[in-house]
């Protein structure tokens, strides 16, 4: 882990290494800096994770001991020793030792057991309700961005019409009201207030009986348990899409390679899609990166309000139970998955725009 | 009496530059009404905390504005009283993610090399960290029992984003040519700062304080929902977390205890946003030349 990586714009603007010509075209390498970006990432969180579980005054190593000892009457030694078993930490261990033991059992996927249910791993928990919420945050941001993107353009190109003007109102509405409110709304006026929706059917991930499978009955119910928590995904992030495509939209068209374009007699629908449309949302593709995150962590509010059992869903039971084990393995997981997507839509952005990779 | 007079006129040509933008300038008289209500209305509606048994789950009438709810407490003054320390928490977070966000993407834009690469570094990592799930965590092990706490604890992890929109404004300021020509009449790094780059910022340190504003609002409610932050006094997040809890959402008649607050809040946060419109217009320094 040099330092170089946490300074990659540095490097882009003075090459300083010296050095074979080979080991300086990977160092510079696109790919390979936004990999290194994102190994450093996990390596602060992690680091920062074990600075609050194990270093912090009232830990919650220390704190689980006491609690042990205090209503189990067990003696100093064995609280001891079971605190350590839960953590996946030698306490007996030098403070440096412990540190590397934990950064190699996190490697190893070793996680911890949960506090509250005794014998579960927290990879195993993980490994169980993460998908659930890749699913259903990843379809909600696919489709919000998919259609922010069109209606965007249709704003574009009608602005100043009353479609527009419907959809800026709606769309600046939409992205001021914080999403977990517009879960609520949607509780209390589809499922309680108009009974549109069978809200208490619609909770958890699947319905009694059914398997994951690769059937349509299988889909049709995730999708069915889904629904809401993707609606409200979708609700909340595409506005601010509609709004920055629109923008992005105008500006391009003023462009001289549209007029080039248009000067060529080109037809009017490849214009829009292949000039416009993909110059246009280049520059949202980086608002994408911010968007995950934030999408992501506000997740665990959404799952909470519709009973959705995915990832967030555990974290705030966690939270709630101060089941730290569960805590810290799941925001770790949450973080990674965060930063993998950064990188995938880092990847994907330099793929679309190659000027950037060699910036 | 002449700066009396300056004060007035500042204050003339702002209101005037805001009225420009017309949805911009109904998002600030909303922000005003809705600040004028919370923090002066409390003085003069009393908070209503008597149980009243034949008065449960009223809808609005003369006497209860917004109804009652499952104690047949009036709503309304509740409204009026839990919007003070929402506000509060939100503008200290603000202050301090602006303040942190000016001061080092400033100092990261003129500084350059290193100092820069260490910055951007920095922001770069908590930036990528998800915020909410991060915040959620860390109060599960501090105690955030106190509003000016809480409101620091939110401001001191939301800066990263507003940061990199100050540093690129800053970069491009920097090569301007009024500030090139205070550079070369060697007018000194305070002028050049204060009476050049600032003025020149000034639209966008106001709009990242309205949006730290908003997010901090976000965030806030959203801990109080999870249960994260024992607050005792009654504010518009505590009531939905009620509501929420004791299960009114999926009572019927509860809908405007539940409905309120989320108003509220709704209300709070589009008219802050729309009123970023007004302030683009307000704090442009061209702008202010012009009439």
């Amino acid at each position: 882990m040099s330092t170089s990586t946490t300074v990659p714009e540095s490097l882009s603007a003075a090459p300083t290494v010296t050095g074979s010509s080979w080991t300086r075209r990977i160092i510079q390498n696109f790919y390979v800096r936004r990999i290194a970006k994102a190994v450093f990432t996990i390596w602060v969180v992690s680091t920062i994770i074990f600075f609050l579980i194990r270093l912090l005054p009232g830990n919650p190593v220390e704190q689980y001991i006491a609690r042990l000892i205090e209503t189990q009457g067990m003696d100093y030694e064995n609280a001891r020793m079971q605190a350590a078993a839960l953590f996946a930490i030698d306490l007996d261990a030098p403070m440096w030792k412990q540190y590397i033991d934990y950064l190699g059992n996190l490697m190893r996927g070793n996680l911890g057991v949960s506090i509250t249910s005794p014998g579960t791993t927290v990879t195993s928990i993980i490994a169980r309700f993460l998908p659930w919420t890749l699913f259903s945050v990843g379809t909600g941001l696919i489709l919000s961005f998919t259609l922010g993107i069109l209606l965007g353009l249709m704003m574009a190109y009608r602005r100043e019409g009353l479609l527009d003007h419907t959809l800026t109102i709606f769309a600046s509405v939409v992205s001021s009201v914080p999403n977990y409110l517009i879960g609520i709304l949607l509780v209390v006026w589809l499922g309680v207030q108009w009974k549109v929706l069978p809200i208490a059917q619609m909770r958890g991930t699947m319905s009694p009986g059914v398997t994951p499978a690769f059937t349509f009955a299988f889909l049709y119910d995730a999708l069915f348990h889904a629904f809401l928590p993707i609606t409200t995904y979708v609700l909340t992030t595409v506005g601010t899409w509609m709004l920055s495509m629109k923008g992005s939209t105008v500006g391009t068209l003023g462009e001289d390679f549209v007029t080039v374009a248009r000067a060529r007699g080109l037809k009017d629908w490849r214009i829009t899609t292949a000039y416009v449309g993909r110059n246009a949302a280049l520059p949202l593709f980086t608002q994408l990166t911010i968007a995950i995150g934030f999408v992501v962590g506000g997740s665990f509010l959404i799952e909470t309000i519709f009973q959705y059992q995915g990832i967030g869903y555990v974290l705030s039971a966690a939270i709630a139970q101060r089941d730290y084990p569960v805590m810290q393995g799941v925001f770790l997981v949450i973080t990674v998955s965060v930063i993998l997507a950064n990188l995938m839509a880092d990847f994907l952005y330099g793929w679309l725009d190659p000027r950037i990779k060699v910036g | 009496m002449n700066m009396i007079r300056d004060i007035l006129n500042w204050l003339g040509t702002t209101l005037k530059l805001m009225t420009y933008n017309k949805a911009g300038f109904i998002g600030f008289l909303a922000t005003c009404t809705i600040l004028v209500i919370c923090l002066i209305g409390p003085f003069f509606i009393p908070l209503d905390t008597r149980t009243k048994l034949d008065k449960i789950y009223q809808p609005p009438s003369t006497e209860h504005w917004f109804g009652t709810d499952h104690q047949g407490r009036d709503i309304f003054s509740q409204i009026v009283h839990g919007g003070k320390d929402v506000i509060y928490v939100a503008a200290v977070a603000a202050f301090l993610s602006t303040f942190i966000a000016v001061t080092f993407g400033t100092l990261s834009a003129f500084a350059g090399g290193a100092v820069d690469g260490f910055i951007m570094g920095l922001t770069d990592i908590i930036l990528t960290i998800p915020q909410f799930p991060l915040l959620a965590v860390l109060a599960a092990f501090i105690k955030l029992d106190n509003l000016t706490f809480l409101g620091l604890f939110l401001g001191l992890l939301s800066w990263p984003a507003l940061l990199r929109a100050v540093r690129s404004q800053a970069l491009s300021l920097k090569e301007r040519d009024f500030v090139e020509a205070a550079r070369a009449l060697d007018l000194g790094a305070g002028h050049i700062i204060f009476r050049e780059l600032v003025p020149n910022m000034m639209t966008y340190i106001v709009i990242s304080f309205t949006l730290a504003l908003t997010a901090a609002v976000y965030t806030q409610v959203g801990l109080v929902l999870l249960g994260l932050v024992p607050v005792s006094s009654s504010n518009w997040g505590v009531m939905i977390s009620l509501a929420w809890t004791q299960g009114a959402i999926f009572f019927r008649d509860a809908m405007w205890r539940i409905m309120m607050p989320i108003l509220a809040i709704a209300l709070f946060q589009l008219s802050v946003i729309t009123m970023t419109r007004s302030l683009e217009l307000a704090f442009n320094p061209r702008l202010r030349t012009m009439v």
